[in-house]
């Protein structure tokens, strides 16, 4: 159900809404100096009653991930709190706007992140194009240490805390946390075995906690709320997802944007209700989070009689009715993901659609596990020759193939990042690929713009 | 061989640089991005001054440089257009966007004018989806594009 907030967002538009006097305006470091003075565990717990789900992707409640970290900490082993801010997965543009419009919620977060996982020091990965994002949270940690939030005793309280800014420079899969670590160690972007998890053994080999931009923006607020009175917030509080989020609209909607709700929002509201309906005529086919996440196409129903699927209260309803849930998305076979959607229009050619995402894909991949370093790039390649009219139905067979030995056979989730919206893509359009191929190309609108 | 060396303001950086991390290789990127400032591009010296500044060996620094996109490896025009490509701006007309750039500047992706005055490159989603097409000149983000805005970004570069 549609019900906008302004929890995350109060500050946005607001003049100077970036400074730390209209931040403390509105009650800002009140809770960083709470939580300092509360015993740890009963922060944890407030924060697992919360039920945040990770806002990058995998949505991974962040209470029981800041759980996992040892204790108590040994003093040769120092915590270390990593912000992921590498905010470069295709239609997500979200973080981006806390950063320049709100950065003293993210560090507020941080000083927060750090008391509950043991950590004195926060470092936050931006990616190296975000300029304006830098400038803004440099500016509000120079702000936040000249008050005393920061620094050896912040608020007069004996628990250092320092937050630094680091920045990558230009590469997507560092948005994958082990591959984070690496780059900010100094290293190649490439992700790690796991085990060990970055619990064990992360940043610098010491236990770290890795938490999305917006999950740990969202802390403050959770703090002041109450855990349980913001989880209450969802439609979604019985599965465990909890609260409200940024959610992002893009591609063919009259008015994109990032757009502030509870949980439990549904596609259909996110495009007709917040994105203004679909520009230009009718609805071909939605990616809900993130070009990871499989596209959904507006005919399917939900099919779930099984009573114990998360799915089960919406059987028989159009999947754009399912309320955006980290559980409702995956059984659907798809993925909430940073619950930033693109949208396509019918006019839009859906075999240039796939070849631009592989595309991107190929350009990304780490090269460092064969599986997707060679099948990202047949992935693009043979596409490349479809939308050319060169290939034969033999090689959109081959795709599916290609797609299969990519999953499960590699270090990290990019090669299911890349395998699975292909296969989507390819399941749900089969006819509209086949026509393609027969025609050589020419049942195609050849354009994605309108 | 030309020898590299950072000027003194940014070497003063450097030494705050390394103070933010428990070790001096976490300082590769921020003090690579210094030198590319600086220099316009990552050249052998530069990476053996990074690896002799920072002890490490110059086979890591030339690695690193190598894997990220934004470390230029030879040299570029004095401003970058980067047209974002990737689904969302393409939706929105990023295409046109690019050839109109191309035929504006007279050069190709990945070429430099000329009078080395720009670079023209595709860059891959830069998070501003919500605001496409865009382009992004070396730090500034341009939104919500048209055809004519890119003229008047372009003509303030070329003239």
């Amino acid at each position: 159900m549609l019900r906008q907030t302004t929890y995350l967002t109060k500050r946005y538009g607001v003049p100077e809404g970036w400074t730390l006097p209209v931040y403390e305006r509105d009650g800002g470091y009140q809770q960083a100096k709470r939580a300092l003075s509360m015993p740890r565990e009963a922060l944890v717990e407030e924060m697992k009653a919360a039920n945040i789900r990770g806002r990058g992707g995998a949505g991974f409640p962040m209470g029981v991930k800041w759980s996992f970290m040892p204790w108590p900490p040994k003093p040769e082993k120092p915590h270390y709190l990593v912000i992921n801010a590498d905010e470069g997965e295709p239609g997500t543009f979200k973080d981006r706007t806390i950063m320049e419009l709100d950065p003293h919620a993210v560090v507020e977060g941080c000083i927060i992140g750090c008391f509950g996982i043991g950590a004195h020091a926060a470092y936050i990965y931006v990616r190296d194009e975000l300029h304006l994002s830098k400038a803004r949270l440099w500016g509000a940690i120079k702000e936040a240490r000249e008050k005393g939030y920061l620094g050896a005793k912040p608020f007069g309280i004996d628990y250092p805390v320092e937050v630094y800014v680091h920045t990558g420079a230009g590469a997507y899969i560092c948005g994958e946390e082990t591959s984070l670590l690496n780059s900010l160690e100094g290293k190649r972007g490439e992700p790690r075995l796991k085990p060990p998890f970055p619990a064990q053994a992360g940043a610098f080999g010491m236990p770290t906690t890795v938490n999305n931009l917006e999950t740990i923006a969202a802390v403050p607020v959770a703090l002041a709320m109450g855990g349980d009175a913001f989880s209450k917030l969802s439609d979604l509080h019985d599965q465990k997802d909890g609260g409200c989020r940024l959610y992002g609209v893009s591609g063919h909607v009259n008015t994109p944007g990032v757009f502030e709700a509870c949980v439990g929002l549904t596609l259909r509201e996110l495009i007709y209700d917040l994105g203004g309906g679909v520009k230009g005529g009718e609805l071909l086919g939605v990616i809900p989070g993130g070009s990871s996440c499989p596209i959904l196409r507006p005919d399917e129903v939900v099919n779930a009689p099984d009573p114990k699927s998360p799915l089960h209260r919406w059987h028989g309803k159009n999947v754009l009715d399912v309320p955006m849930g980290v559980e409702t998305y995956r059984a659907l076979g798809t993925m909430l993901g940073t619950c930033c959607a693109i949208v396509l229009n019918k006019n839009t050619d859906i075999v240039l659609a796939m070849h631009n995402l592989m595309r991107f894909y190929r350009h990304e991949s780490c090269g460092q596990c064969t599986p997707c370093r060679e099948g990202s790039a047949w992935l693009f390649r043979i596409l490349d020759r479809m939308v050319h009219g060169e290939a034969t139905m033999e090689e959109l067979d081959r795709l599916h193939e290609i797609a299969d030995n990519i999953m499960g056979n590699t270090i990290c989730a990019f090669g299911e990042g890349t395998a699975m919206p292909a296969l989507g893509f390819l399941r749900k359009y089969r006819k509209e690929f086949e026509e393609h191929v027969r025609t050589k190309g020419k049942s195609g609108t050849g354009r994605l713009a309108l | 061989m030309t020898k590299f060396a950072l000027s003194p303001d940014r070497e003063k950086h450097v030494e705050e640089i390394l103070s933010r991390y428990p070790n001096r290789q976490a300082a590769c990127i921020p003090v690579l991005h210094l030198c590319q400032e600086q220099n316009g591009w990552i050249s052998d010296e530069v990476v053996e001054w990074v690896a002799a500044r920072l002890g490490l060996s110059a086979a890591h620094v030339k690695g690193v440089v190598t894997f990220y996109t934004l470390f230029n490896k030879e040299p570029v025009g004095k401003h970058q257009v980067w047209v974002c490509r990737t689904l969302s701006c393409a939706l929105r007309g990023a295409d046109d966007i690019l050839h109109h750039c191309e035929k504006r500047l007279g050069i190709h992706v990945g070429q430099t004018t000329k009078d080395g005055k720009v670079t023209l490159r595709t860059a891959e989603c830069l998070a501003s989806c919500g605001t496409a097409p865009m382009i992004q000149v070396d730090k500034d983000y341009y939104e919500n594009l048209t055809t004519a805005e890119v003229d008047r970004i372009l003509d303030r570069l070329i003239k």
